[in-house]
């Protein structure tokens, strides 16, 4: 296992064991990302946050990873104010970057993008959303928080709720969990479901996988992970609303789960978790955000060769 | 050379069991047109053979690199390739399917950054040879329509 150098472009990048390391190393990490223990691990390191595309919580967590961890940040969030503006490549804003900088943390609305970057730059290459393609980080800290809550990925149920079709991090995760063996449920409307090549990939790994259209019986879940149905997938307004309204999480919905069933969220969250359900001990979207803090950490302190 | 319908030639190249009607997609793909004025190309489609019909292209006075001939496994994954010296068969061989596509096929997704001003060639991972099925090594998208997607 070998982190050292290495670009982390796609949860598909990595084996069940290189994932496992990533989370144990997290888990140390937590004291330090809670600010409850200083560390200079990567003191005199420098991040380059390159975001071409707006960003809350993969932006500011990684900020904080690489700051909780005493290095340095350098970048911008918003593309108006670098020379891509004067027709630069990315390729040659790359080049440039990696000149300044130790490692390279970037979102680009085009996919494939953090691959190209990768191909250009030497220093390890972190992708934060490549437009549809892969969000890795996220999903590994999905797992985390999985892990945490749960105490195993193994062993649970997932259900998978929302846009599963244009979503290509639920597809991701949706690998990730197959790779540990975890039964999936995907409830999605019609015009959202999970691509049939995702499906069959997943049972072809050895997980048990059914599709809905509807939210029934959520008896045997343990974590529900619930995402954003996007607006601008309908070209009716209507439909849109008569759609989002029957996947909005409410408390009736809770009534009839597992009392320790979990709910997980990549937010930005729309209309589909209702905010009475926030309050409840089920939530944990919001634990979830924090855990991209140590996540991140653990794969800035790696990939720099800090952490073997 | 007896089962050809059209006249031997004396040096060059037979790209023979061509999937019918995809002769001139051959050419293109080969970018025989502009590269080879000065070798006389002889075409016939839907030329009946032993195994069925298919189309058989004839380039004289050149022989074509097995590498460049791989190209046109994308479209015509049974053709052979026959090097002829002097009237003779000298070389025979089936094209394959190399395992990278690279610069010859386009990516259909418009937001793939290959598609972009960006200074990278298309690169495609081959997936499975039979059925061909192909990948963009940068958005990861399946190829549908290879034939169409060809530069």
């Amino acid at each position: 296992m070998k982190f050292e150098g290495r670009d982390v472009i796609s949860i598909r990048d990595f084996s069940k064991e290189e994932i496992l390391h990533i989370l144990d190393v997290a888990e140390e990490m937590i004291p330090i990302a809670k600010g409850e223990k200083k560390s200079s691990l990567l003191n005199g390191y420098i991040m380059a946050s390159l975001f071409f595309e707006p960003s809350t919580r993969t932006r500011l967590s990684f900020e904080a990873a690489m700051k909780r961890l005493g290095g340095g940040v350098i970048g911008f969030a918003q593309p108006g104010t670098t020379s891509m503006q004067k027709g630069e490549t990315l390729a040659d804003t790359i080049r440039t970057a990696e000149s300044y900088c130790d490692v390279i943390v970037m979102r680009h609305p085009q996919e494939g993008s953090a691959r190209m970057a990768a191909q250009f730059a030497s220093v390890p290459v972190i992708n934060g959303g490549d437009g549809a393609g892969h969000h890795p980080t996220q999903c590994l800290l999905d797992l985390f928080t999985i892990r945490r809550e749960k105490g195993n990925i193994e062993g649970n149920t997932v259900a998978l709720l929302g846009d599963l079709k244009y979503g290509r991090t639920v597809h991701s995760l949706a690998y990730a969990l197959a790779l540990f063996g975890v039964d999936m449920i995907f409830i999605s409307p019609k015009e959202l479901q999970m691509p049939k090549e995702v499906v069959e990939e997943c049972r072809e790994m050895g997980a048990n996988i059914e599709v809905k259209n509807r939210i029934e019986d959520l008896g045997n879940v343990d974590v529900l992970y619930v995402t954003r149905i996007q607006r601008e997938r309908f070209p009716d307004p209507g439909e849109y609303k008569k759609v989002a309204g029957s996947y909005r999480i409410d408390m009736d919905i809770l009534k009839k789960a597992k009392e320790d069933m979990i709910i997980m969220h990549p937010l930005p969250r729309v209309d589909e978790i209702s905010p009475e359900v926030d309050e409840t001990k089920n939530a944990v979207y919001f634990k979830q955000t924090f855990n991209g803090v140590p996540v991140r950490m653990a794969l800035l302190a790696l990939v720099l060769g800090v952490v073997k | 050379m007896k089962e050809l319908k059209v006249q031997p030639i004396k040096n060059g190249t037979v790209i023979d069991h061509i999937t019918p009607g995809n002769a001139l997609k051959v050419l293109k793909i080969l970018g025989i047109t502009e590269k080879y004025a000065d070798s006389v190309i002889s075409i016939a489609m839907n030329v009946v053979g032993k195994r069925g019909v298919k189309d058989i292209v004839k380039v004289e006075n050149r022989e074509i690199d097995p590498k460049e001939v791989n190209k046109i496994a994308l479209i015509a994954p049974n053709a052979t390739i026959n090097i002829i010296r002097n009237y003779e068969v000298v070389e025979k061989y089936k094209v394959s399917i190399p395992d990278e596509i690279v610069g010859i096929v386009k990516c259909a997704n418009p937001n793939c950054i290959s598609n972009g001003k960006e200074p990278i060639e298309t690169k495609f991972i081959v997936k499975s040879r039979n059925p061909l099925r192909i990948k963009c090594y940068y958005c990861e998208r399946e190829a549908e329509d290879i034939a169409s997607q060809i530069i």
